[in-house]
């Protein structure tokens, strides 16, 4: 298997009140494998976004990537690229769908347009051609009528028409990673389904490695290979998709998992976590989750590194170290 | 006074806004303070030197009927501030009643006064203050503080209904007044503490137009009279002798350019601090 | 579409007929008699007043004055200038294109330097080189017009001989010029007008660019155009400046009593030609008619502007266009 993103340390900043930076971004380490899915879960406010934005340097101003923060695609260190060479990678290494599609595409602009530019910026080629190819887009991400569809501007589109396009413009120059940031969010029930089939779709046929970032336990379950879970800047709790969900471990994780609404199974209560996410501005001392958490303990106070579950599955929390505390944890959670 | 008081400390910090400040401060200081220590802006020691470019006894030299240019500059920023802190308190004054009135009353009284804005609005403000003017042979001061602030409120008259409107939205309004509270007893407990930023930024922004706008009038005859000293007339009287004595016009100029530039610093710093957005 | 532009005229119509309403009152209800100041030294007697009064219609009930004045009006009579003894059109018609001229070169220098100034500083968005452009500019906002005019004139003309420094022509150009040689001449005589007008007034062009632009810099379809790899220099000009320059456009409306305002002095100080130097003689002269007829010219100037630019927006804008 060859990894085709490695992420490793990632910190960012932005300057806070009384001169201080904070960090909502604080140390995040993950990788991606050729082809493959990985799911990045959280709230709002867990650095799951500015996670995606930082892998193409796209962090908003005043915000900035720390030193000692690690980005590799392949051979190329993202972070060391400025100017020119930053710009010929984004798009074509990477391509990104963000959550909103109605605000996500220039209004002034037709469809075409915004894809025939995104194919011209990485690949020298006459407009005409370009536009055969972006006709050819708008036919992969399932667009009826895709000539016409070309002409319209982005206001004459539905919502999921608009997502399809988004996909289009990330896809216009081939990229081998997918970040899809909230892709179904704004979206309808309904119209999710079909915009992920799409992603689905894709990125079997163009085997394409995916990074999805989502607050959805639901679309990541069968999707995802591997789910990696943020709490306040941090990866609380990462493992191949299938361990995580039949044996959830960090205190968080499981709360995530009591709050969402089961079809299957007894009737129960929906247990949503008490609190809210901490401001990074104030991230908690030693475990972050530990003003939320249920199962804090003495050692809490301490801040946990990634500890190990079982192979291949580890999370941020001391109860790794002592299984049966952890284990009447989750009966107690589940039950 | 809570808001205001914030929006002054956060101009304060502001670069800009406290060199304005500073100036601002010194300027208003001189302008009370300095009359008393230079000589009579109106003596004429000796009419058949006339003027004199500037040198030890006259800093800033003397103008064509030997007045010493100094003081009459700094006579004249209590003129010019003085006309302009009264003539915008009177706009302001006026623009927030307006305002007031009809974004409360709405319908008829809002459509009315509000049309009524727009064509005021249509014509400027210069052209309103010459035709009324030039009725008078000597302008008389309090005539012109007077027109100058009759004529600076129509957009302030906008921003405050604006914020009525909004607050006649407000969830909070619509639920004390299903409660049975009194509407108009929160709408004007709310307005002022919303108003009072936005009308700041507008009077000390008001503060700066409006004496580009009295020296404007004055170097048309229909301001400041003399022999009183003012900038615009003393540019006004500078022109006769443009080639002569280029320092007459220039210090008065400056002296616009500065006091002017430094209230919309600070003006540009307090709109920062009252709406972070457009910073 | 169309219907909404047949509303928006009428809002103009109404505006301007607000307007024409309140020149009127002000020119009706100004304490004092303009007329006792005809005479200017020389006392007037009650016998030439009655005279005089018949003439301007001034002994007949306001009414009557008003419906007389808009018939006038509709006809394109504004009355006869006291000063010059002529019809007011005329005047006005003679002296707009001067004043077009000055306005439209101030135009096109604000809407082509002061836009690009205003979005190259929100592209550098509080760095030293957006707050020194804000200061300068805010400088030349902050200069009286006819103070800056004079300096130039005295400077560039007087002192330097550089320039001309005062009207629209060289009085001793030979009547046989080429109109080259005369276009030469015009545009040297246009320099230091334009140059004054546009440093009083390009603060606000700026102001307002650079404003709408950091809006449209902070929405979510930028970030798309960086995410695809898109030059800087197209995410600037083509995706953030076409649609920063909707709230610009609308601006024009705004900006103009700027101008004209600022023309009157401008003229006046280096005898332009054009209205604003017949306003500003007529205020000298106490021309009431003049003044009247050129206040309107200038509010009707505002409406139509206004009116036009927000069609234009309209027009330029897809959502509104399509919609």
């Amino acid at each position: 298997m060859s990894r085709v993103l490695e992420v490793r340390d990632l910190r960012v900043s932005f300057p806070g009140p009384d001169h201080r930076r904070f960090y909502p971004v604080d140390g995040v380490t993950f990788s991606l494998e050729r082809g493959k899915t990985m799911a990045l879960v959280g709230e709002s406010g867990s650095g799951k976004s500015l996670t995606s934005l930082a892998l193409l340097q796209l962090v908003p101003s005043p915000g900035r990537i720390e030193t000692g923060s690690v980005i590799r695609m392949g051979e190329t260190d993202v972070l060391a690229l400025r100017g020119e060479a930053l710009r010929r990678i984004r798009g074509r290494r990477v391509g990104v769908i963000f959550q909103d599609p109605m605000t996500s595409l220039n209004p002034v602009f037709t469809v075409g347009d915004q894809i025939i530019e995104g194919i011209l910026a990485h690949f020298k080629m006459p407009r005409a051609t370009a536009r055969e190819r972006a006709l050819h887009l708008l036919q992969e991400v399932g667009i009826p009528d895709p000539s016409g569809r070309l002409k319209a501007y982005p206001h004459q589109l539905s919502g999921g028409m608009r997502q399809r396009v988004m996909i289009a413009i990330a896809l216009s120059a081939e990229p081998e990673i997918l970040v899809a940031d909230e892709p179904t969010t704004a979206l309808d029930v309904t119209v999710q389904a079909q915009i992920l089939e799409v992603l689905d779709r894709l990125q079997e046929s163009r085997g394409m490695a995916v990074l999805l970032i989502t607050h959805d336990l639901g679309i990541v379950a069968g999707r995802a290979d591997r789910v990696a879970v943020m709490y306040a800047g941090q990866i609380v709790e990462e493992a191949p998709t299938a361990r995580l969900f039949a044996n959830p471990s960090h205190p968080y994780t499981q709360g995530l998992f009591a709050s969402v609404p089961r079809i299957k199974g007894p009737l129960r209560r929906l247990n949503p976590i008490g609190g809210s996410i901490p401001a990074p501005t104030a991230w908690p001392s030693g475990c972050r989750f530990r003003p939320r958490c249920p199962k804090a303990f003495d050692k809490s106070e301490l801040e946990p590194p990634l500890l190990m579950v079982e192979p291949d599955h580890q999370m941020r929390c001391w109860l790794a170290e002592e299984p049966q505390r952890s284990s009447h944890a989750v009966n107690e959670a589940i039950g | 006074m809570r808001p205001v008081l914030d929006a002054l400390a956060a101009a304060w910090h502001h670069p800009q806004g406290r060199i304005g400040a500073f100036i601002l401060l010194i300027v208003a200081v001189t302008a009370i303070v300095g009359p008393w220590l230079l000589p009579d802006p109106l003596s004429q020691p000796d009419i058949l030197i006339g003027s004199t470019p500037p040198g030890l006894g006259h800093p800033f030299g003397t103008d064509q009927l030997n007045r010493d240019i100094l003081s009459r500059v700094v006579t004249g920023a209590r003129v010019s501030l003085g006309v302009a802190l009264l003539a915008v308190a009177l706009s302001m004054t006026l623009g927030a009643a307006v305002g007031l009135v009809s974004g409360y009353l709405g319908g008829v009284v809002d459509a009315v006064l509000m049309r009524l804005v727009d064509g005021a609005l249509a014509i400027p403000r210069l052209f309103i203050l010459l035709l009324v003017l030039a009725v008078w042979e000597r302008v008389p001061v309090l005539a012109l503080i007077l027109l100058i602030g009759a004529t600076g409120w129509f957009a302030t008259s906008r921003i405050v209904r604006a914020e009525v409107l909004r607050l006649r939205e407000e969830a909070y309004v619509r639920a004390a007044e299903a409660l049975g509270a009194r509407r108009r007893r929160i709408i004007f407990r709310h307005l002022l503490p919303n108003v009072v930023g936005p009308l700041l930024v507008t009077a000390t922004l008001a503060v700066g137009d409006v004496i580009l706008l009295e020296a404007g009038l004055s170097f048309l005859g229909l301001g400041i009279q003399p022999p009183m000293p003012s900038w615009g007339g003393m540019i006004l009287e500078s022109k006769e002798v443009l080639v002569s004595a280029p320092w007459a016009g220039i210090f008065p100029g400056l002296a616009i350019v500065i006091t002017v530039l430094s209230a919309n610093l600070f003006g540009d710093a307090l709109r920062d601090a009252v709406d972070p957005r457009s910073a | 579409m169309s219907g909404w532009v047949l509303r928006r005229a009428l809002q103009a119509a109404v505006t301007f007929l607000v307007a024409l309403a309140i020149l009127f009152v002000l020119m009706r209800a100004a304490p004092g008699d303009p007329l006792l100041r005809l005479g200017g030294d020389r006392p007037i007697s009650p016998k030439e007043i009655a005279v005089l009064r018949a003439r301007y219609g001034l002994d007949q009930p306001v009414g009557r004055q008003l419906t007389a004045f808009l018939q006038g009006l509709v006809h394109g009579d504004l009355g006869v200038s006291i000063e010059y003894g002529r019809p007011v059109t005329a005047l006005l018609a003679e002296r707009l294109p001067a004043t077009l001229l000055l306005g439209g070169s101030v135009l096109l220098l604000n809407f082509t330097v002061g836009l690009w100034l205003g979005v190259r500083q929100a592209v550098r968005r509080g760095r030293r080189e957006d707050r020194w452009l804000t200061t300068l500019s805010l400088a030349g906002y902050a200069m009286p017009s006819f103070w800056l005019g004079l300096v130039l004139a005295w400077l560039v003309g007087i002192h330097w001989r550089l320039l001309p420094a005062a009207g629209m022509q060289d009085p001793l150009l030979s009547s046989h010029a080429g109109w080259g040689t005369r276009a030469v001449d015009v545009l040297s005589h246009l320099v230091l007008p334009v140059l004054t007008l546009s440093v009083v007034s390009i603060a606000a062009t700026m102001r307002h660019q650079r404003s709408a632009m950091l809006e449209v810099l902070r929405l979510p379809y930028i970030l798309t155009a960086r995410a695809k790899g898109l030059p800087e220099r197209d995410i600037t000009w083509r995706h953030a400046w076409r649609n920063a320059l909707f709230p610009v456009i609308t601006l024009f409306g705004l900006w103009l009593p700027i101008l004209v305002t600022g023309s009157v002095f401008v003229e006046a100080v280096f005898a332009w030609p054009g209205l604003g130097s017949l306003a500003a003689g007529a205020v000298g002269n106490r021309d009431y008619p003049l003044l009247m007829g050129t206040s309107l010219l200038v509010a009707a100037l505002v409406v139509a502007s206004g009116f036009a630019t927000d069609v234009a927006y309209a027009l330029l804008d897809p959502r509104v266009r399509l919609a």
